[in-house]
């Protein structure tokens, strides 16, 4: 373990001269933190993430593979060591669980983004989401798809909406749970589902932009999905992770998150 | 511990297993017996689970199956609803995943039994079923205790297809994997831990049990 830690600097220098130098515009900051920047995402992010990601290696010439998947998921191997820099969760929580146990440095949780939630079906369906939530008392709706509560933000919210809604009663023997909000989004674009209640950034963007709509549910159905980030300190590339971190502070990224339905916090709290 | 995702595990798993005995057996008859000259094709496509990533079999129950393609359509129209989140269809899917693990060791325990006494029962005027069942099944027990284990096993044991199209209903689609999968992930190592425990202590015991009260399933399996 020892040997291979240091080796990484020798490591990631070699892995500097393979990625393609730079545009000339990228500051010589950005170039001296680079290397490979390893990300895990929650599944709500995908689709901004790829486009972030993208616009980052453009702009510094560091290279940013992106995992996504459930915050969940990510939790349980980040904490069983996989190595990830930067960890991206759809829940605020999770981040701070990773300092209180050692895993990131204490306090350096970032707020990132505030996550919604909405109503989303087929464009062939024929129900009026407009009603909101109660249109899913609907009899002709056999399944309704969201995130797995237990261990998905979105799903949590979700169910929080439907017991606000007075509904939960009602559907909660219809529901079929995606292993992440991107599964539940596909149960409902696919068809397989009536109805989903899934994130807004994903409604928002292809395949389920142009195969159904929407509509929002009321926040004050569901506790704030507060996004969090962390660089966590097992990382093997913590300066890249770093700026990569910062640059979602950057007016580009923020326009491309709120483009996404990623409501930004107006004061970053940590 | 999740006694209703046990109790669902073992209901498939006996479906399953069930399915494939009565299923799986006239399938491993013919491979084994007939001298079809493209019967390698058939032979392929029983062991194409064995090979094939649980992933494609969920994909195209859950997209080829779904109502947007004309055989999901079909299927809703006749039954009332599709086969995603629902028992049936992870039997459906079950039984076509387990397929390989009833059928060749059926077929490795028909080839075992000795020629000459089938064709012996043969000319003494038995009818091929009655052959079968009176000479054939008894020699070649061995095998068909294998094919049954192994498939229910293997069903107990199944998860990438649970996963991509179970839909994670308790008592219907929530299996045993599926149930330490979400433990896993929502942090709850404990109880992932007994019920993985579980599943360890009980995958061991049924083999261990069949292997040492059966000599000749051992022998069986070496020559798959």
């Amino acid at each position: 373990m020892r040997r291979i830690r240091r080796a990484a600097p020798i490591l990631l220098a070699a892995l500097a001269w393979t990625v393609p130098l730079p545009a000339s515009g990228a500051s010589q900051a950005a170039r001296n933190s680079c290397g490979t920047i390893t990300v895990a995402a929650a599944s709500d992010l995908s689709n901004a993430m790829k486009e972030i990601a993208a616009n980052y290696e453009k702009a510094t010439g560091c290279a940013v593979r992106v995992s996504t998947g459930s915050s969940g998921n990510f939790l349980s191997q980040i904490e069983n060591g996989a190595p990830f820099d930067v960890f991206f969760s759809a829940d605020i929580a999770y981040p701070k669980k990773l300092e209180t146990e050692g895993l990131a440095a204490p306090g350096s949780t970032v707020l990132y983004a505030v996550g919604k939630i909405v109503l989303w079906v087929r464009n062939d369906s024929r129900l009026d989401i407009a009603k909101g939530l109660a249109v899913l008392r609907d009899p002709s709706i056999q399944k309704i798809a969201i995130a797995n509560p237990q261990h998905a933000p979105y799903g949590r919210a979700a169910e929080q909406a439907l017991r606000g809604a007075g509904i939960y009663d009602v559907v909660k023997d219809r529901l079929v749970l995606g292993e992440n909000i991107a599964q539940a989004a596909q149960f409902a674009e696919s068809g397989n589902a009536n109805a989903g209640i899934v994130a807004l950034s994903l409604a928002q963007s292809p395949p389920l932009k142009d195969e159904g709509r929407y509509a929002a549910i009321p926040e004050s159905l569901y506790t704030r999905i507060e996004q969090g980030a962390v660089v966590l300190r097992a990382a093997p590339n913590p300066q890249g992770a770093r700026a990569f971190l910062d640059y979602f502070k950057s007016p580009e990224a923020v326009a491309l998150l709120a483009r996404y339905g990623f409501v930004l916090p107006e004061n970053e709290k940590k | 511990m999740n006694w209703q995702a046990i109790a669902l595990s073992l209901k498939l798993a006996f479906s399953v297993a069930a399915i494939l005995l009565v299923a799986g057996m006239p399938i491993a008859y013919w491979v084994t017996f007939s001298r079809w000259r493209w019967k390698f094709l058939v032979e392929a496509v029983v062991a194409l689970p064995l090979v094939l990533p649980p992933t494609v079999l969920g994909y195209y129950i859950l997209v080829g199956l779904g109502p947007r393609n004309l055989p999901g359509r079909l299927w809703q129209s006749l039954f009332g609803h599709t086969l995603p989140f629902t028992f049936g269809g992870l039997l459906a899917a079950s039984v076509l995943y387990s397929l390989p693990f009833a059928v060749q060791p059926f077929s490795a325990g028909f080839e075992s039994v000795d020629r000459r006494l089938i064709e012996a029962a043969w000319t003494l005027g038995a009818s091929r079923l009655a052959t079968f069942f009176r000479v054939i099944l008894p020699l070649s027990g061995a095998g068909a205790v294998t094919g049954v284990v192994l498939s229910f096993a293997h069903t107990i044991g199944e998860f990438g297809v649970v996963l991509m199209v179970g839909g994670n209903i308790p008592g219907v689609t929530r299996t045993i994997s599926i149930d330490i999968y979400d433990q896993a992930q929502a942090g709850n190592y404990a109880t992932a831990n007994h019920t993985a425990l579980l599943l360890l202590l009980f995958s061991f015991l049924v083999l261990s049990v069949i292997y040492g009260a059966n000599r000749r399933a051992l022998s069986l399996w070496r020559k798959l």
